[in-house]
């Protein structure tokens, strides 16, 4: 199961870099999404799959009878996803106010700070 | 029943040890009050300054804690640590915090001036606490998770600030920084995955056991990868770009505010995870650090020198800061990490006051452009002082604040022979850094301040006709020349501040003080 899951984060980092590479700014959106989900299940992954019981002390004792499961990753993947969803929620705000007046969903385009022909430094000291 | 070992902490915190956690409590607890009273005029500037005031006690408190006695940790949640989330603020920490604060508060009286007839509606000041409570929680923390968090606070906060106003210029900015950023702060999600894996640990003492043990190559490949994200976040060349693509778009105040403490926490966090936490895998990467370290020291004044755009020309003296910054981690010695740490010093307190100094010459002369500026000696002598001073002070002339970190680091290359060519190669450019700023500070300088006008205009016509300073402008140009004069003073008496950053090296170097502080010295792992 764990080389599955490796395998599949694999597959979800590649495809979410390979959608950052792309020039559309929507598309970056979606790899940012998918790498961050790739991150979030290689967490998981790293916190050891098993099949053992829920981590819950039975009434009456101190320690839980017998191994189970690992909550502390779990943790951890619910503070980035909480994270991860509201920074794509204000990035895909941003994108389409960017879009709105900016009137540019590609970052070739996208050049308001940048000026392309941006003018040759004074030679004088 | 066996007996269970003792994972709860069942004694009372010492009282005095709530400084600790005190500087990020009170600047949460103020950002969110003073949501409550943004549709006063007075009241958000005012609150903002009494918390920050508070902040800095609280922070001095701390810091002469941390001198008299060594490392300081509070464990959250009364579990032990490495399961509960340690607070650990080492000399290190606590006097970057203290600065962090100290310049945020001059940052948020400067800032009146962009603010006439829009004093708190738009919650600027809650989001520059907020930007506090994450770069202050970063600097003090003990905990690679916690320390992600921290960095997610400061990013939204940053976000809020960089596009506040609206225009299409920060829009397009926002765009480059947030996705970057966003893309940094996952990176480093992606290592702390791969540390949790490994090590099953993610609290900074437990991993500088555990680590030694930890198979080599992948703890190397995690180096990298931390390298990567955090460089992304320093602007390390070149992981640079989207520093000067961003930094020239919000308004001054807050160009400052993020020049001087959001690469410092990139720089922070890649000297206390590289070399505190993971000191084996650094050794393995010294090479890395060294040749990012050489390049980003010789390009980023280059850049600064083909720039016309005022601001946009700082940024590169800021991407140049960071290059000092690598080169100290590449030369591990107790010398070449407190210059390091005195330059980030040195860095938070001058890139905000250069930043500020920028915004006032833009207020006078109603341009961003160098070509559209110029005479601005004649209407405005302290203007032009402040902005010289802090021009040698970034490129390292003596006697500012920056020359001492530069001339530790210079020691460090030079001293150590174990460092074969890494040394050389550092030292001649950091020699060459200083040479090309003092010429990029010194053109801008002149062409801003000294020639007679505008671009174009021939040697006798009439000086360039300037907005007059408004009461506003004048009490941002008293807070930016407090700053200065703060920065002037510690490069005139530099010793204890050398002193002190050599104390923190110390304990980078042998970390036992820090383990020993959060209480994991001695104990099996």
């Amino acid at each position: 199961m764990d080389y599955v899951l490796a395998a599949l984060v694999g597959v979800f980092v590649s495809l979410g870099i390979y959608l950052l590479l792309s020039r559309s700014v929507i598309r970056m959106l979606i790899g940012m999404t998918i790498l961050g989900n790739g991150v979030n299940l290689l967490i998981f992954t790293a916190g050891r799959v098993t099949r053992e019981v829920a981590p819950i002390v039975p009434p009456g004792l101190d320690v839980p009878m017998g191994p189970i499961a690992n909550p502390l990753p779990q943790a951890l993947i619910l503070t980035a996803i909480v994270i991860g969803f509201s920074m794509f929620s204000f990035l895909l705000v941003l994108a389409f106010r960017a879009y709105k007046s900016l009137d540019a969903d590609n970052t070739d385009t996208m050049r308001l700070a940048e000026p392309e022909n941006a003018p040759q430094p004074p030679l004088s000291y | 029943m066996t007996e269970l070992p003792q994972a709860m902490i069942d004694t009372v915190t010492r009282a005095a040890d709530w400084v600790l956690v005190l500087p990020i409590v009170l600047a949460l607890m103020g950002a969110a009050a003073l949501l409550v009273v943004r549709r006063s005029n007075r009241l958000p500037v005012l609150g903002a300054v009494l918390v920050i005031l508070a902040i800095i006690a609280c922070e001095i408190s701390l810091l002469l804690d941390v001198l008299s006695e060594g490392p300081l940790s509070m464990t959250m949640g009364k579990w032990l640590p490495p399961f509960g989330i340690s607070l650990t603020a080492d000399l290190f920490g606590a006097a970057f915090a203290l600065a962090a604060a100290v310049v945020t508060l001059v940052v948020v009286l400067y800032a009146e001036i962009d603010r006439e007839g829009n004093e708190g509606r738009d919650g600027f000041h809650s989001m520059v606490l907020l930007l506090l409570a994450g770069v202050t929680g970063s600097f003090l923390t003990g905990d690679l998770f916690n320390l992600y968090v921290w960095f997610e606070v400061m990013l939204i906060a940053s976000f809020g600030l960089i596009v506040s106003g609206g225009t299409p210029l920060q829009l397009d900015g926002a765009v480059k920084y947030g996705f970057l950023n966003f893309l940094a702060t996952t990176l480093f999600l992606l290592a702390l995955g791969l540390t949790y894996g490994l090590l099953g640990t993610l609290n900074m003492a437990d991993i500088m056991r555990v680590a030694p043990e930890a198979n080599r190559a992948a703890m190397t490949g995690i180096a990298a990868l931390l390298l990567l994200a955090f460089g992304m976040k320093a602007a390390a060349f070149p992981l640079n770009a989207w520093l000067p693509a961003s930094y020239h778009t919000p308004t001054a105040a807050v160009s400052a505010l993020f020049a001087g403490l959001l690469t410092k926490v990139g720089a922070y966090a890649l000297l206390r995870s590289l070399v505190a936490i993971l000191p084996d895998s650094r050794d393995v990467l010294e090479p890395v650090l060294a040749v990012l370290a050489i390049a980003t020291l010789v390009i980023a004044p280059l850049g600064a020198i083909a720039e016309t755009h005022l601001r946009r020309a700082v940024g590169f003296f800021v991407i140049g800061g960071i290059g000092a910054i690598l080169a100290g981690l590449s030369l591990p010695n107790v010398i070449g990490i407190a210059g390091a740490g005195i330059y980030i010093f040195h860095a938070i307190l001058a890139m905000t006051a250069l930043y500020m100094v920028v915004g006032l010459v833009e207020k006078r002369t109603g341009a961003s452009d160098t070509r559209q500026m110029g005479g601005l000696y004649a209407a405005s002598a302290p203007l032009s002082i402040l902005f010289f001073v802090l021009i040698l002070a970034v490129a390292g002339v003596p006697p500012f604040l920056g020359f001492w970190p530069k001339l530790l680091l210079l020691e460090a290359g030079v001293a150590d022979a174990e460092l074969g060519w890494v040394g050389g190669a550092v030292v001649v450019a950091l020699v060459i850094n200083a040479v090309l700023t003092l010429i990029a500070g010194t053109r801008l300088w002149s062409h801003v301040f000294w020639r007679n006008g505008p671009e174009g205009q021939p040697a006798s016509g009439e000086p360039m006709a300037l907005v007059a300073p408004t009461p506003r402008v004048r009490l941002a140009f008293g807070a930016v020349s407090a700053l200065v004069a703060g920065v002037v003073l510690i490069g005139l008496w530099p010793n204890p501040l050398i002193e002190v950053g050599q104390r923190a090296a110390a304990d980078i170097v042998d970390p036992g003080r820090y383990v020993e502080a959060v209480g994991l010295a001695g104990v099996e792992p």
